[in-house]
This record gives structure tokens, C-alpha cells and sequence, in this order.
């Protein structure tokens, strides 16, 4: 059977183009770029030029507001610890939202640890973040408070907008994960009103080893790494040329290829997710509409995740589980139980997120393997009726 | 979080999974155990049919991830045609050896199939009483 690789938010390839275009940054133009002969001006001009690319693709202000780091995590560190030490002088509260990624949510528990108050703003049934809880859990002290645009795990996009706005009422900075976002939902820092916005090579099919994060101008944020101070203090460290040459090429492809491969993405996932929630006692997790493109996520009952991923492998076709039994800390996903799922419920979730390898023509032979998933596992569950 | 859950099984795991043996249910069974609960993602319902005090017939029903679905496959192969006195001395750490190993983090949470044998017969020799 040829393999249906559903699992972009967990790996994507890199794009064949990115990759000729960053190639020789490995081998032939190895330079540093803190040298200032030729070789080490070779390597200045590659990471300005894919700065310059990351600040487009998200209207930034200028390029200087982007700083490049090794991961999304390593942003997302950068972001809230920076700015809560940074500022601590205007208090010591940080919020997030209950369905962050971890990285977020560990830095934040952090801080609690050294003396921090942390808040953790509820979702709806969604995913969507309550407006209301938002408004009166900031106070003047907050920081910052992180609103992810996208979670990855139920697809649902956040109306970052309306969260700017309260967020910005009480003089708090916002910083926004997009790394789900991407690529998958045009991105503008300042028409969004986002202060700080985190982004990862890897989930735009560029190398692993990249991330970026955006810094308004009027954003004061420490470093939360020491060394010879590179990406203007804020990320001391020798950067990744290869890593970073391709993030900025991936982010220029995607932007310009965004819409035409978003309708097409769309299209298969309504079709998955039409077909697939006909299963009896099958249902979407997420928003239905305010929804990523590319990204189809279901749960059933009576049967457990990681049966369900390791069965559809048999078919040859790869998908995620927010299942408790596929993580290290045996806990069911956060995101499933902050939607309002029970433990029981979270514990069947299966996550399909699309991309350049997938066409709806793949459609029937995904819904047909989930269909005889699902019926082999119930056969053998005690908890079908 | 997510995790693709390649969680590092052993063949024999896979191939219980894939082709789990005496899988139902036995009307009316001489001994019946069921542990587990679905909060913590694995329920194991065990059923035995047993002459002599020998196990003559096992079913089972799981509901869990892939380690939890093996080793109930694997304990009813260990327990049939087993003296009810030998099988309750099976441990989960047989039923992890026969399948080539668990990983560690299954060890305990999905590993629950020997327990489930014991309950049945427990049960079986309660209603004999």
C-alpha cells in the first residue's frame, strides 16, 4: 500500500526548492557570519535575506524586528521569559491560555516557581478563548499573556484581533505562537495588533533547526541565553545558516503558493471530515469553521488513540493521537480535556493534518481504513454496548 | 501534546495486536474479571469456562492502547488448557516476557491482563464455594 503521511504537525519534509536553495550554505559558503572578511559577509547577507523574507510574510515593521533562534520552543522561551524578567518591574503576572503549547505553559510554571502569578485562561467546547475570563483576569501587572493563533491538536484559529484589543486595553503585551498558523492563515503582525509572534522552519517545509521570533520595536525583552550576543543580544549563539536561509526561502514559497494550496487542503479536509463524523459516535474536535485549513481532528468513543494510530499504520497511512498511551507522562493531551472532553472521551482522538503529499483523491482509501479501524477496535472494546 | 505513538513494541506485540486470540465474550462463564477503568484508558474484561478446575475456554474484551490489547491476547493463550491453581500464578511480568518485552512506560498502566485472569479466577472459586 503507498504510504498517506497525515501527520504534518508532528514532521514535514523539507521542500525540494528550499533545500537547493539553502544546500550551499552547508558546504561551499560556510561562513560565520560575525566574520568580516568575505566568507563570514557570504553568511550576514544569507541570514538578512531570509530576515527580510520572515518580516514580509508576516508585515512586520522592518526586519530588524525578527530574530532568529534555533526552535519554535527556544522562541516561545525567548517571548515569555524574556519579557516577564524583562519587565518585571511593571509586575509579575503572566497568562496563557489552557491549550498552549508546552513550551509556553512550562515557561510560565516557571516563573511561578520564582514568585510569578500564573493564569490560565479557559476555552470553549472549541477551543475558543473566553473573551470575558481574559478581560478580568489581567490586571495591570500581567506582562505578558500568550494566545497561541492556532492549536495544533484541534485546528481551531483564535480570533487574535478581538484578544489584541483586550490585551492591549490594560497595557499588556500579547505574544501569539503561530506556529500552526503559518503559513495556513495570512499572518500581520500589525494589523493583528501581536507584540510578539513565534514561528518554526520546520511547519513551513523549511529545516529543522530554525525558529524566528517577531519583536515590536516598542517591545523591551531580554535574553534569556548569555553569549556573544549575537541576533542584537538576543540570541547569542553561531546561527544556522543553512536552517535560517531555508526558513526565510520556505516562508517566501509558502506566501506566494498560500492560497491555491489552502483551497486545495480545504477541500479534502471538508471531505474528510463529512465523511469520516458519519461513523456512529464519531465527532470533530475543534471549530468547525474558524478552522485551519489543513487540519481534519475527531475523536470516538469506546476506543483508545494509540490503538487507533497503530492500526491505521498497518494501513500504511500515518496519523497523531492526543491520547494518553502515546506520551512519555502517560496524560491525556491538555488541549482535549481544557475543550471540556472527559478523560475517557480524550483518550479516543485521532489528528489528520494535510499537506503537499495529500490529495483528495487519497479520500477513500483514508476514510475506508479509519471505518475498519474503527469497527475492528470496538469489536474488541468491553465498552460498546 | 501530540505524539505519534511508534512507542517501540516488539514484533509479538504487533502481531498480537494485529491478530489477537480468543477475543469475545462467553455467555454465562464460569468465572468472569474485569479491571481497569476507562478514565485511565484501559478496561479488561476476562471470561472463563472451566471444567475440573482446568481452563477449558477464555475470551476477552479490551479497551486500551496496543500494549493493553496484547497482553490480554496473551494471558488467555498462557491460561488455556492451564489448572485454575497454575494460572493464577501467571504475573504480568510472564505476560511482558512472552511478548518480548514492554516498553517501560507500559508497564504498569497497560499491563493490567494478568489481574484481570486473576479476578476470573478468584470469581470462579468464590462461586464454587
Amino acid at each position: 500500500m503507498d504510504k498517506i503521511y497525515l501527520d504534518h504537525a508532528s514532521g514535514m519534509p523539507v521542500d525540494p526548492r528550499v533545500f537547493d536553495f539553502a544546500k550551499p550554505y552547508l558546504v561551499e559558503k560556510f561562513g560565520n557570519p560575525s566574520s568580516l572578511y568575505n566568507d563570514g559577509l557570504e553568511a550576514k547577507s544569507a541570514v538578512e535575506d531570509a530576515r527580510a523574507k520572515i518580516a514580509k510574510f508576516i508585515n512586520a515593521e522592518d526586519e530588524k524586528t525578527i530574530i532568529f533562534t534555533g526552535s519554535a520552543t527556544e522562541s516561545n522561551n525567548l517571548a515569555v521569559r524574556g519579557t516577564a524578567l524583562r519587565n518585571i518591574g511593571a509586575g509579575k503576572e503572566v497568562l496563557a491560555s489552557a491549550i498552549e503549547h508546552i513550551s509556553v505553559i512550562n515557561c510560565m510554571k516557571e516563573l511561578q516557581k520564582n514568585g510569578f502569578t500564573f493564569k490560565t485562561v479557559p476555552v470553549d467546547s472549541f477551543g475558543i478563548v473566553d473573551p470575558k475570563k481574559l478581560e478580568s483576569y489581567l490586571t495591570k501587572n500581567t506582562t505578558v499573556a500568550s494566545i497561541m493563533y492556532a492549536n495544533n491538536e484541534i485546528g481551531t484559529i483564535e480570533p487574535i484581533k478581538e484578544i489584541s484589543k483586550i490585551v492591549h486595553e490594560k497595557g499588556n503585551y500579547l505574544h501569539v505562537d503561530a506556529v500552526a498558523a503559518a503559513g495556513r492563515v495570512p499572518i500581520d503582525v500589525q494589523g493583528d495588533g501581536i507584540d510578539l509572534l513565534t514561528l518554526s522552519s520546520n511547519d513551513l517545509y523549511g529545516p529543522k533547526g530554525a525558529g524566528a521570533l517577531y519583536i515590536k520595536p516598542s517591545v523591551k525583552v531580554q535574553s534569556v541565553l548569555l553569549g556573544g550576543g549575537q541576533e542584537r543580544g538576543l540570541r547569542s549563539g553561531t546561527e544556522n545558516i543553512f536552517a535560517i536561509a531555508g526558513m526565510g526561502e520556505a516562508a517566501q514559497i509558502m506566501m506566494k503558493e498560500m492560497n491555491k494550496e489552502n483551497a486545495r487542503l480545504k477541500e479534502m479536509r471538508d471531505k474528510l471530515i463529512s465523511e469520516i463524523t458519519k461513523i456512529k459516535d464519531a465527532y470533530l474536535t475543534g471549530h468547525p469553521t474558524q478552522r485551519l485549513p489543513h487540519h481534519a481532528s475527531f475523536r470516538f468513543s469506546y476506543i483508545e488513540g494509540e490503538s487507533i494510530l497503530i492500526n491505521m499504520d498497518m494501513y500504511n497511512i500515518q496519523v497523531a493521537t492526543g491520547s494518553a498511551c502515546s506520551h512519555k507522562t502517560l496524560e491525556p493531551s491538555h488541549v482535549l480535556l481544557a475543550i471540556g472532553l472527559k478523560h475517557e472521551a480524550a483518550h479516543g482522538s485521532m489528528v489528520m493534518t494535510l499537506g503537499s503529499s495529500n490529495n483528495i483523491s487519497q479520500v477513500p482509501t483514508i476514510v475506508k481504513a479509519v471505518k475498519e479501524t474503527v469497527k475492528r477496535l470496538r469489536e474488541l472494546s468491553p465498552l460498546v454496548e | 501534546m501530540i505524539d505519534t505513538a511508534q512507542v517501540g513494541y516488539s514484533k509479538k506485540v504487533m502481531e498480537h495486536f494485529m491478530n489477537p486470540r480468543n477475543v469475545g465474550v462467553i455467555e454465562n462463564p464460569d468465572g468472569y474479571g474485569k479491571v481497569g477503568n476507562p478514565v485511565c484508558g484501559d478496561v479488561m474484561e476476562i471470561f472463563i469456562k472451566v471444567k475440573n478446575d482446568i481452563i477449558t475456554d477464555i475470551k476477552f474484551k479490551t479497551f486500551g492502547c496496543g500494549s493493553a490489547i496484547a497482553t490480554s491476547s496473551m494471558v488467555t493463550e498462557l491460561a488455556k488448557g492451564k489448572h485454575v491453581d497454575d494460572a493464577i500464578k501467571i504475573t504480568r511480568a510472564n505476560v511482558a516476557d512472552e511478548l518480548d518485552g514492554l516498553p517501560p512506560q507500559k508497564m504498569h498502566c497497560s499491563n493490567l491482563a494478568a489481574d484481570a485472569l486473576h479476578e476470573a479466577i478468584k470469581n470462579y472459586k468464590s462461586k464454587k464455594k
